[in-house]
């Protein structure tokens, strides 16, 4: 964290921006079942205080949702917070106004992706790599899923990962070829049914 | 009891040792898992990144396949726990997400009837349905002679309202005791592992893998034991970097608890899995594991709570320590 610059520089904005500004936290609560706690919210940083990867982040929790409440919609959805946390649910557990930070948290990367303001490439190729693995055979599947992954993604860190990976292998830790469901179709038309819905809502 | 067992996907590879233990185990105390018929993974993190409604959609399924006689859902891996867990809670409130939800699942030709299900964790039903006493009536070779780290990672026992606390939760440490292990003071027992952080960023993941390492090495733990696939691998499979990445040198076996149990019952280590371990658990098994009643206090063996070393209290001059 940048602990020199303890503002936050807003650009100057064009009327449209604005009404966008105005508009985003209730964008940002909407996105969560009880996310409007949000607007509760005293800023007393125990949910930085919580956090495991807080140091990483390039601005604390209670900093991003003072950030929401402002309405700084691009500076949010591309700060790498969210994509920092664990999701370990200390934040939640603590927070004494029961926002819901870790499902905030999940939200902000949604609509980080959305919005094309994702700074973040590892988190979210990793996601649709899973994904496809899920959506191919309605299990994940690990080795098809790190080697696809490292190899088209990041060919150095599978060399550096490949002797443990063979050692698991030999110790009947990976599979080499994955499970599937029986009713793969079905499962695809719930998914194609839910992403319709949540397209429409 | 028969419980719905939904295994979650680390379960047929990863964490085979897991599934091996929770097998035997299960049988042994007479548990009847019944796995749910075409499950499907539960999503881990990645849906609930990508798109709220299919995440639900996607574990509501499992709900949905539930057989109709059985009431309660058990899974042995925290995040499919929490996220089996939150969807039930959601369709439960029947609100517009979860009617949505519904809706979804009725394109593959599915429904969920809310309130039918209660999801529970593994380590909940072994400590609280099976219970202490029956346990520990079974048992044949106490884990006498070993020192533990109960490590519960982060989703065992948050976002909370689960069956124990979410802070300094109990169970797997009462569990250990019984079993005749000594319980060291891991004061991260509760925190997390990094879940797939390494992929993200490996400079944060081995460094929170470090402080659990650290934390548990610094309180004389001779091994881990989790109640979490992802916690075990990557404490376990990682290990070796971290010590790369820090220089250190840390040796620390992760095994899961209802390995533990096994070994108590005296089930064969193998057939328990114990061997799949990156870093082997068996030298210190051979080494520390004795079966017998400890002595009060062992020579040799680093104490880490010194005695006269309190910190001055009011009123309490004077007073001798312990």
């Amino acid at each position: 964290m940048d602990f020199e610059r303890d503002w936050v520089e807003v650009p100057p904005m064009s009327r449209e921006d604005a009404r966008d500004s105005t508009r985003f936290p209730a964008e940002v609560m909407s996105a969560v079942p009880g996310g409007d706690a949000l607007r509760r919210c005293f800023n007393c940083g125990i949910c930085g205080g919580s956090c495991p990867s807080g140091p990483d982040m390039d601005h604390t929790p209670s900093r991003l949702f003072a950030m929401i409440q402002a309405g700084l919609r691009d500076e949010v959805l591309r700060s790498n917070t969210p994509w920092f946390c664990v999701a370990c649910y200390y934040c939640t557990v603590r927070c004494p106004q029961s926002v819901p930070i870790t499902d905030l948290m999940y939200a902000l990367k949604r609509l980080s992706i959305q919005h094309g303001l994702c700074e973040q490439v590892d988190g979210p190729d990793f996601s649709r790599s899973f994904m496809a693995t899920v959506e191919r055979h309605g299990r994940s599947f690990e080795l098809g899923l790190a080697t696809r992954y490292y190899f088209t993604r990041r060919p150095l860190r599978l060399l550096r990962l490949a002797p443990t990976g063979l050692e698991m292998l030999i110790k009947g830790r990976l599979g080499l070829k994955p499970e599937s469901i029986r009713d793969i179709k079905g499962l695809r038309a719930i998914l194609r049914r839910a992403r319709a819905l949540s397209g429409a809502s | 009891m028969t419980y719905a067992f939904f295994p979650g996907c680390s379960l047929a590879h990863t964490a085979s040792a897991y599934a091996d233990s929770i097998r035997l185990v299960a049988e042994r105390l007479g548990l009847d898992l019944r796995e749910i018929d075409d499950w499907n993974c539960c999503g881990a993190t990645a849906y609930f990144a990508s798109d709220l409604l299919a995440a639900h959609a996607l574990v509501a399924r499992n709900l949905a396949l539930v057989d109709g006689d059985l009431d309660q859902v058990v899974s042995p891996c925290s995040l499919c726990y929490v996220n089996l867990r939150r969807t039930q809670q959601l369709l439960d409130a029947g609100e517009t997400l979860g009617n949505q939800v519904q809706d979804a699942l009725a394109a593959g030709g599915l429904g969920y009837r809310p309130g039918r299900l209660s999801v529970r964790h593994l380590l909940d039903v072994v400590v609280n349905d099976t219970g202490l006493d029956r346990i520990v009536s079974e048992v044949v070779r106490p884990l006498y002679g070993l020192r533990v780290a109960p490590y519960y990672g982060c989703l065992t026992v948050r976002p909370g309202t689960g069956f124990d606390d979410p802070e300094q939760p109990a169970s797997l440490d009462q569990l250990l005791q019984s079993l005749g292990a000594e319980v060291v003071d891991f004061s991260l027992k509760a925190d997390c592992c990094g879940g797939h952080m390494s992929v993200v960023s490996a400079e944060v993941a081995y460094s929170l893998l470090r402080r659990l390492l650290q934390n548990a090495t610094e309180q004389g733990a001779d091994l881990i034991v989790t109640a979490c696939p992802m916690c075990q691998l990557n404490l376990d499979a990682y290990q070796h970097r971290v010590n790369r990445h820090f220089g250190t040198d840390f040796r620390m076996p992760v095994i899961f608890f209802t390995q533990a149990i096994g070994l108590a019952l005296g089930l064969s280590a193998e057939a328990l899995g114990i061997g799949k371990e990156i870093v082997p658990a068996s030298p210190v098994l051979e080494e520390r594991w004795s079966g017998e009643a400890p002595a009060p206090e062992r020579a040799g063996r680093a104490r880490h709570r010194r005695r006269g070393t309190r910190l001055p209290t009011p009123g309490a001059e004077g007073v001798s320590d312990g």
